[in-house]
């Protein structure tokens, strides 16, 4: 996918300013942070399960190698076959490679942020292999052309009125707005799709190294679909979805719901091991199983590495007052967000994105809700630090903190300097005591007033009321 | 006890009523109050934007100042969860300092924390009569659990009623640098806070933390709201309200 997170700046002031995406991004409030909040309250030990669940991700990346064999091993045995991709570029090649081999010119897909990241629908476009997107949402976006901008509700930046003009456009059929008539329209539309497809390509929300599983949960039942009906199954992940065992998966399953949709559980959890059995009654007859790197294993032993316990719920986003205001396409590529502003950097480069690690307030709030207890603003500073080591930053801003971290070491001078500063603001403030405009801090006073100083810093007066 | 009033350099240059407050609060608890004289800032705006060697410098000045301080107080939760979550974090990897780190950053207080869990304050000097609403400013409430704190201080005071706004605990938009850098951004947020204040009815906005408050003011009057007062707690709590503070 093409990374446009060097615009973040302007396209957030866009995103700002379009009446309809304001609308739609009303719901996350209802639908996600209120719904977690109740899911979350049903669990009567919260806090034990988030720690065992942040452990078992921490002991899956520090033990990535071994647990990853251990999953390549069992799947082979249970008739998978294990591909490993260090770049995009080797995923799509491999996706392709396997398609050939298996005379496939049909795919259904199920969602998938990892295939996002690769850019395969158009990769697999380019090549002549038709691809039908078959969650909902992201049907609708392969319909509007248009990227994911959130990683659990792909569509969330869309309203029911502009989906159903899209629907009218592309299905040629009389135009509804009631949702549950919209669902049977598509439902009409993807069905022959997956029936005359040859090749089913899914995500996973979890690889489990004991028995070589893959482990989709999805709500609306084309995942089932997709990874049953044709007769190979591809499943792209990244390479830290890795867990020990089918019991640290329940165990992340209790949260992963909740803290995505405020779901209790969701309606479908797949656990998809091995290929179709002589007496199974459906299953793919090839399963292949693509292991993506993509930058992943550069985060080990560094300061991110935290950032690959990360189990792609979305809590993050869905609580973080920027994302809130802007939604998910500002942040110009796949993840947005608190997690997106660290793995956008660390995958494309901190010069490619150079905005996102510096927006966030750190409220704090992302590493409060996150399930397996990601210090999200931690990672934000520690890129901010190598966005200063790196000499990315404006020479201006770099001159203004270094004037300030100076002044401040000489309390003589920072005395004059913040006596002059009062004053000087004092008087421009006159008796409004605010300022409309403040040259060097016009970001702040293009929509707000700046109070300015009362006259005399609290050290002159202290000092006066000392001597008197 | 001996307490060092960390008065933070926005206060400091802005609203020196708000230190006078915390000084009077302070010594109402009956606090031995030190305001140590060479006190600047305490390093956040460095930190927060990648210098932390700047941020490293910082802190071992303060803490010098502070040294024979028995607690740390800050009329702020950013400052004082700088202080004292974040020191710490800066020299994690330097064993001889971090012992001294975390002597004084583990005893230093956002003010409203002190009052209530350390000096326990009985009287609260300050009378106010009026209809209030309180912002959660994040660091208080996420790093140090500032939350219970300040209410618990206002339900004291008999002529207060607090208005309680919808969404207390999201952010402003303010975040320091943030709100220059991202200004569009942070100004819808501080409108979102604004609407959510407004809808309390209530007379007077409070929070703990001066930049918030800056943040809050600066929106409210840009909306042409003029009435709606802009209160640190601890201007609420000592009585001490802007150029009456020091006279």
């Amino acid at each position: 996918m093409e990374v446009t997170a060097m615009h973040f700046r302007r396209k957030a002031t866009e995103k700002l300013n379009d009446a309809n995406l304001q609308q739609a991004l009303k719901k996350l409030q209802s639908r996600f942070v209120d719904s977690r909040a109740t899911a979350l309250a049903e669990l009567p030990n919260f806090t034990e399960i988030r720690d065992a669940a942040a452990d078992i991700r921490e002991r899956a990346v520090g033990h990535l190698d071994s647990y990853l064999l251990r999953f390549e091993r069992e799947a082979t045995a249970r008739g998978a076959v294990v591909h490993w991709a260090e770049d995009i570029e080797d995923a799509n090649r491999l996706v392709v490679e396997i398609a050939r081999r298996h005379g496939v010119r049909k795919v259904v897909k199920s969602k998938s942020m990892v295939t996002e990241e690769c850019g395969l629908n158009d990769y697999l476009a380019s090549v002549g292999v038709e691809v039908l997107e078959t969650d909902l949402g992201e049907y609708i976006l392969q319909l509007a052309h248009e990227p994911p901008s959130h990683i659990v509700a792909p569509v969330v930046h869309k309203s029911k009125e502009e989906i159903a003009d899209l629907f009218e456009e592309k299905h040629r059929r009389p135009r509804n707005t009631q949702i549950t008539e919209m669902c049977r329209e598509a439902r009409e539309v993807l069905r022959p799709g997956f029936l005359s497809a040859d090749m089913g390509i899914s995500g996973a929300n979890f690889i489990i190294a004991e028995t070589g599983s893959v482990l989709i949960v999805t709500n609306e039942g084309n995942g089932r679909l997709t990874t049953t009906l044709p007769r190979v199954h591809v499943a792209i992940t990244g390479i830290e979805k890795v867990v020990p065992t089918l019991e640290d998966a329940s165990t992340l399953l209790r949260l992963l719901p909740r803290s995505a949709t405020g779901q209790s559980i969701t309606n479908y959890v797949s656990v998809l091991t091995g290929t179709r059995g002589k007496d199974d009654p459906d299953g793919p007859e090839h399963f292949h199983i693509i292991l993506l790197d993509n930058g992943r294993s550069r985060l080990l032993g560094t300061e991110l590495q935290p950032m690959l316990r990360c189990i792609r719920c979305g809590a993050c986003m869905n609580h973080c007052p920027v994302y809130q205001n802007i939604g998910g396409h500002a942040y110009g590529w796949v993840y947005p967000g608190p997690m997106g502003s660290v793995l956008t950097p660390a995958f494309v480069g901190l010069e490619n994105a150079i905005d996102l690690p510096n927006a966030s307030t750190f409220c704090g709030e992302c590493a409060v809700v996150c399930p397996v207890k990601i210090p999200l603003p931690d990672l934000m500073r520690h890129l901010r630090r190598r966005q200063v080591e790196r000499h990315l930053r404006p020479w201006s801003e770099r001159a203004a903190l270094r004037l300030w971290s100076w002044a401040a070491q000489h309390p003589a001078v920072y005395a004059l300097f913040t006596r002059a500063a009062a004053r000087l603001l004092h008087r421009l403030g006159g008796k409004k005591k605010s300022l409309r405009y403040l040259p060097g801090a016009s970001g702040w006073t293009k929509g707000r007033d700046m109070p300015t100083p009362s006259g005399r810093t609290f050290r002159e007066l202290y000092q006066a009321r000392r001597a008197s | 006890m001996r307490v060092g009033l960390f008065v933070t350099c926005l206060v400091d240059l802005m609203r020196p009523s708000i230190g006078f407050a915390a000084l009077r609060l302070l010594e109402a608890a009956g606090c031995e109050v030190v305001v140590p004289a060479g006190q600047t800032c305490c390093g956040q705006p460095g930190y927060n934007s990648g210098d932390s060697a700047a941020a490293r410098a910082l802190a071992l000045k303060l803490l010098g100042e502070f040294k024979d301080c028995d607690y740390i107080v800050a009329p702020s939760g950013s400052c004082a969860g700088m202080i004292r979550v974040h020191y710490p974090a800066l020299f994690a990897n330097d064993p001889v300092e971090l012992e001294f780190i975390k002597k004084l950053s583990g005893r230093t207080y956002e003010l409203t924390d002190f009052l209530v869990n350390v000096v326990k304050i009985k009287n609260i000097p300050g009378r106010y009569s009026g209809t209030l609403t309180y912002h959660d400013s994040c660091a208080g409430l996420r790093e140090l659990g500032v939350q219970a704190q300040p209410r618990a201080l206002l339900a004291k005071m008999p002529g207060v009623t607090l208005a309680e706004m919808r969404e207390s605990t999201t952010c402003c938009g303010f975040g320091g640098t943030f709100s220059v850098k991202f200004g569009d951004i942070s100004t819808r947020m501080a409108d979102k806070k604004c609407a959510h204040i407004t809808q309390t009815g209530a007379a007077a906005v409070v929070a703990g933390d001066l930049g918030c408050l800056l943040n809050i003011e600066g929106r409210l009057r840009r909306n042409g709201d003029m009435q709606t007062r802009v209160l640190h707690i601890a201007e609420v709590l000592a009585g001490e309200y802007g150029e009456n503070a020091w006279k």
